[in-house]
């Protein structure tokens, strides 16, 4: 029962990560976007859903009592706009100089929960989030399959509108203009606003997933957002196979394997007092990880594979 | 407006200049933003406080020299920890870099590269050092006052001294030297300055040496002035690009003046905003030379 129960847990969080994976390989995997802000736009997409949604609390602006799944598109939405503003902003420079501009959105977001603690709590957090299928709490494992049910239909879901997005004209011309954008240009297409575009779209998955992660945890802070989560994500993708939204899911589910069972290994062996100093090493790990795929296996396990046209 | 902001803003902006000076060289030769190079001064001041631990250990411990909060043994550390620091950015390129630039590795994927690079480096330093701040000294520094108000400590005055020297050395070396010229060549066209008869690899080496070092002594300055942490150097991060992109991309007066900027926009929005603000400046700055000047204050178009 009680491995049941953890299946349960662990499942979820790791279909909750697939969805932040799901969003970056739209920016990075299909468009060439490099994003090191990812925590940023998870982040938004969490505060917001969970200011819309929190019941009123003395003190704090926000808590509208609102339904779950305005707080979701909500958070989608935010973070789309947040996605659409930086991509406006440098798209148009070097590529490089949108990864550093991700970078410093990161850094901006994380000072903003951190110091608007009128509307977020401050380093406290929010509390109190909404849980779905709270009213069936009182049966643990019903309560656990259908939040695993939920994000799990929410994945199927974002998962069958990219492939469309990835098949669709639009996403062809994506393709095109990664491979080989001075050709894509001559045949008319705008790369700049496409560029804008999917970033965009993979901006509102990751706020959509970062909706969907502090609704299941019920409890959110600054700390839930620091640059490791990008790190984590960027792992996910790359050990996955980035352009391939398959491998995106199996990476995000394999690499969360990797952390837990880790963080489990560490909990159990290593003495109380020396925790804090084996979990640095946990992260040294995911960069090492990063690093060597780089080197070795570039495509990741599911490897984006052109699409061969159907009619033989 | 208390003047006392400005000397904050200097002294600040003069670390973040000599950071961001490494970083630009890379920057404009390797052609990448070297997400790694926070870690560099990280490691470059905790090579120092390692090597003055021993230095102090074999000879008893040093006096502090006159006024300064530091002695002899720290002095010497940070020329051996500069050596360390160098080697480390060599070790990193030859494992690392110099393998995916071969390969003909996209740049964004020599910066994911350099991403990874930066946090295993930054928690392996958390591993040895534990998170808990470290001091070189723990000598107190009567700041001395000067007219108009003013305060400034000794260690301050140092900092800024030991700015302005490596600033001027660094520009005469790219400037007045062979292996300064053949550093621009490579920058200009790596393909041609090698059929010049220029060593390429040669080169590359040297442009680490010297930003390590650059890195390492502004770990050095700001373990001194404030404190040592393994996260000093990734916090100093957005500061040092928004300094380099402020100065344009290559150019070593810019960055240094890119510095001066971001250190002075950082000490305005701790008096005006509050100190919680201080990180927001560097992303505000950054922001606002994209929208304005994107190829930096001192940047050639194109660069």
């Amino acid at each position: 029962m009680e491995f049941v129960a953890y299946a349960t847990f662990f499942g979820t969080v790791a279909l909750s990560y697939a969805l932040i994976t799901l969003g970056l390989n739209v920016q990075w995997g299909q468009t060439g976007l490099f994003n090191v802000g990812v925590a940023a736009f998870v982040a938004v997409g969490a505060y917001t859903s969970a200011i819309l949604t929190t019941p009123a609390t003395e003190g704090r602006i926000g808590g509208f009592d609102l339904p779950l799944p305005v707080g979701w598109l909500a958070a989608a939405a935010a973070a789309a706009l947040l996605a659409n503003l930086v991509a406006w902003l440098t798209i148009r420079l070097r590529a490089d100089y949108l990864a550093i501009t991700t970078f410093g959105v990161a850094v901006a977001v994380q000072l903003a929960v951190l110091n608007l603690t009128p509307l977020t709590g401050g380093p406290f957090g929010i509390t109190f989030i909404p849980r779905p299928f709270g009213a069936w709490a009182s049966d643990p494992a019903l309560f656990g399959f259908a939040n695993l049910a939920l994000v799990a239909a929410t994945v199927l879901a974002v998962y069958a509108v990219l492939e469309c997005l990835a098949r669709s004209p639009w996403g062809r011309i994506l393709r095109a203009v990664r491979e080989d954008e001075t050709a894509a240009e001559a045949l008319g297409k705008s790369p700049r606003r496409l560029r804008i575009q999917a970033f965009t779209v993979g901006g509102a998955v990751m706020g959509l997933a970062g909706a969907v992660q502090a609704h299941f945890v019920g409890f959110i802070a600054p700390e839930n957002f620091l640059p490791t989560l990008t790190f984590q994500v960027w792992a996910m993708l790359i050990v996955g196979g980035s352009g391939n939204n398959r491998g995106a899911i199996l990476g995000a589910v394999l690499v969360w394997a990797i952390w837990a069972a880790s963080g489990a290994l560490i909990g159990a062996v290593v003495p109380a007092e020396l925790q804090a100093r084996a979990a640095s090493l946990q992260i040294v790990m995911i960069g090492l990880a990063l690093c060597a795929i780089l080197l070795w296996r570039p495509g990741g396990l599911l490897p984006d594979r052109p699409r061969r046209p159907r009619a033989r | 407006m208390n003047p006392q902001v400005f000397v904050d803003g200097i002294v600040a902006g003069s670390m973040i200049g000599l950071g961001a000076i490494g970083l630009t060289l890379v920057y404009s030769i390797l052609r990448f933003p070297n997400f790694a190079h926070g870690e560099l001064v990280t490691a470059g001041a905790y090579f120092a406080l390692s090597l003055a631990a021993l230095i102090g250990a074999a000879v008893g411990g040093t006096a502090p020299i006159g006024p300064f909060s530091f002695g002899w043994a720290i002095v010497l550390a940070a020329l051996g920890a500069m050596v360390a620091t160098a080697a480390l950015a060599l070790a990193l390129d030859a494992v690392l870099f110099q393998r995916l630039r071969r390969r003909g590795a996209a740049v964004i994927i020599i910066v994911m590269a350099s991403f990874g690079a930066s946090l295993a480096l930054r928690s392996g330093i958390e591993f040895v050092y534990t998170a808990s701040p470290a001091y070189f000294t723990r000598e107190l520094q009567i700041a001395m006052r000067l007219p108009g108000g003013l305060r400034v400590t000794p260690d301050q005055l140092a900092a800024l001294a030991l700015t302005a020297v490596l600033v001027v050395a660094v520009h005469l070396f790219v400037t007045r030297t062979a292996a300064g010229r053949a550093m621009r060549a490579v920058r200009e066209n790596p393909a041609l300055a090698a059929l010049a008869g220029i060593d390429v690899d040669r080169t590359i080496r040297l442009v680490w040496v010297l930003g390590a070092a650059l890195a390492c002594a502004a770990g050095i300055t700001a373990g001194l002035l404030i404190q040592i942490r393994p996260t000093m150097g990734f916090d100093l991060l957005l500061p040092l690009f928004a300094a380099a992109i402020l100065g344009g991309v290559g150019s070593l007066p810019g960055a240094v003046v890119g510095g001066l900027v971001v250190g002075l926009g950082e000490a305005l929005t701790v008096a005006f905003l509050g100190a919680e603000w201080r990180a927001g400046a560097a992303f505000m700055l950054l922001v606002a030379i994209l929208v304005v000047r994107p190829n930096g204050l001192f940047g050639r178009a194109g660069g």
